[in-house]
């Protein structure tokens, strides 16, 4: 009989499983079940770019099942819970899935709701996300209706998916406006709840660096309390306050709801404890997870999911042959970083490497670290083409290791 | 009878300040390491948070960050800030004697 193999979740680390399982197996070793609440695969990368218009929904979402190789059961259900004493899994729709082996691959969700005021007046009006579609698109409508005045860009608290993503937007919009004409009417800031532009020293200091040229201010430690719409304010728990005419904000995050429905499955944001070596859940042994829905101290990023395809792919395997687990991701992540004005950022670093300037893939690679160019955007825009042909299908992306590489990263003392 | 203090400036810490050794840790340090950050007492809801912090460290080899302590601590995230000025994770972390939060990656 082939072992049952359950994924949770259709997005990028669940499909990009499936598709690696289903090549690894034949059907009469192993049936493959992806579970996903809906059909619409979102290419989220591309919803930073949905605010200027150069990116449009019809251009970003595709049908999840259409993603998914043959010989995989797509069910499209919510979860209600995972039990995992039995070792099955309860759909909203009422079915009963028994698994040998779960993957958990349901990300991360947005939770405004949990932040005083966010999605009370003005949500939607003068206070946005583009961190879903629909926001993304309200916030297109307000941006070309605005025309002047106190534009804020912030986070409320980390984790977040892709955490340089809201410094891209602060670039993106200041290239906006600059293209309009109307930059010199705009008072632009970024506030964080980190005590730097970023969470590493070395790129915190270029990205500082970059905000500071390109005229827009930084507010560190700012912890919000409370969004406050109707008269224009951002709160902090410690009782600062910034002004805005337009907010644009990435919500709190935490885990799939199921999650907390689960006994013994999450944490306290619902996040799933997880080694960071071997990505088997804490939990218990036959449950894996993978992407934004673990705890490990990486960047909720598809290049980490992608990176953690191969030990994973590994790992379910040795579990079902009894095998010892091998520890082998290095929590490698690789982001590029839109600069605006056509140019871009790479930064490539793991658990234990910091994002250092240098070349990429090696010493001799044509991708700059940490530094603008041209090319790195062009790379930014020929990854969307690389998600949906080579990262979902699970296969490789030709020239980029899984392991970060360190040939042709600068060594730098610990101070800049 | 004598006493061997050890006192906060004898022993090894990070270029912020956090112990590298958490189980070097005592009370008496934690009012020290409290002290030089601003907070001139600690009190139980102080302690509270600092316990909290150290037994989910010690336990999970991780320590929570503010909306985990809002959460599962018992003070609620406004009161925190109050009692650890700006971030109150960071330096609850750091009274502990355990490593600066990972959370933020």
């Amino acid at each position: 009989m082939p072992r049952r193999v359950v994924i949770l979740g259709g997005g990028t680390g669940g499909t990009m499983m499936a598709n690696r399982l289903r090549r690894r197996y034949e059907p009469s070793e192993a049936a493959i079940t992806v579970v996903d609440r809906d059909d619409r695969h979102v290419y989220q990368p591309g919803l930073l770019f949905v605010p200027f218009r150069l990116a449009h929904a019809d251009e970003i979402v595709r049908s999840r099942r259409r993603q998914l190789h043959g010989g995989i059961d797509f069910h499209e259900s919510a979860v209600e819970q995972v039990v995992l004493e039995e070792d099955k899994v309860l759909l909203a729709d009422g079915t009963h899935l028994p698994y040998d082996v779960l993957v958990v691959a349901t990300g991360a969700v947005l939770q405004p709701e949990e932040t005083e005021g966010l999605t009370g007046a003005g949500w939607n009006e003068n206070v946005f996300t583009f961190y879903d579609l629909q926001g993304a698109e309200e916030l297109a409508r307000a941006l070309e209706g605005f025309d002047g005045g106190r534009l804020v860009v912030s986070l409320v608290d980390m984790p977040i998916k892709c955490p340089v993503a809201p410094l891209e937007f602060s670039f993106l919009v200041d290239w906006h406006l600059t293209e309009r004409g109307i930059r010199d009417e705009v008072e632009l800031t970024y506030v964080t709840p980190l005590d730097a532009a970023f969470t590493k020293p070395v790129a915190s200091a270029h990205l500082a660096g970059l905000l500071e040229e390109k005229g827009i201010g930084l507010v560190t430690e700012f912890a919000t309390g409370e969004v406050d719409g109707a008269h224009g304010r951002l709160v902090s728990w410690d009782e600062r306050e910034i002004p805005f005419d337009l907010l644009v904000t990435v919500p709190a995050h935490g885990g799939a709801p199921y999650v907390a429905r689960s006994e013994g499955l999450g944490d306290a944001l619902g996040f799933v404890p997880t080694n960071p070596s071997t990505l088997q859940s804490l939990a218990k042994p036959n449950v894996f997870v993978i992407g934004d829905a673990t705890n490990v101290p990486a960047s909720k990023a598809g290049s980490v999911t992608h990176f953690e395809g191969e030990t994973l792919e590994e790992n379910v395997d040795r579990l079902l042959a009894g095998e010892e687990l091998s520890a082998e991701y290095d929590g490698h992540a690789n982001c590029f970083i839109e600069t605006g004005f056509g140019k871009a950022l790479l930064i490539d670093f793991n658990y234990e490497t910091e994002p250092l300037p240098g070349r990429f893939p090696n010493a001799l690679g044509p991708l700059p670290l940490l530094k603008e160019s041209r090319l790195n955007h062009l790379g930014k825009l020929m990854f969307q083409w690389l998600y949906w042909h080579a990262l979902l299908p699970g296969r490789g992306i030709p020239g980029i290791p899984e392991a970060m590489p360190t040939s042709g990263k600068e060594r730098q003392p610990e101070a800049v | 009878m004598t006493t061997i203090e050890t006192h906060v400036s004898e022993l090894e810490r990070d270029a912020e300040g956090f112990l590298v050794r958490p189980e070097q840790w005592s009370r008496e340090l934690a009012l020290e390491i409290a002290r030089e950050n601003g907070i001139p007492e600690l009190t139980p809801r102080h302690w509270q948070v600092v316990e909290f912090m150290r037994e989910s460290y010690l336990t999970t080899g991780a320590a929570p960050s503010i909306r985990a302590l809002g959460k599962e601590s018992g003070v609620p995230v406004k009161e925190l800030y109050s009692l650890f000025p700006k971030g109150p994770a960071k330096l609850a972390a750091k009274i502990g004697g355990i490593p600066k939060p990972l959370g933020c990656i």
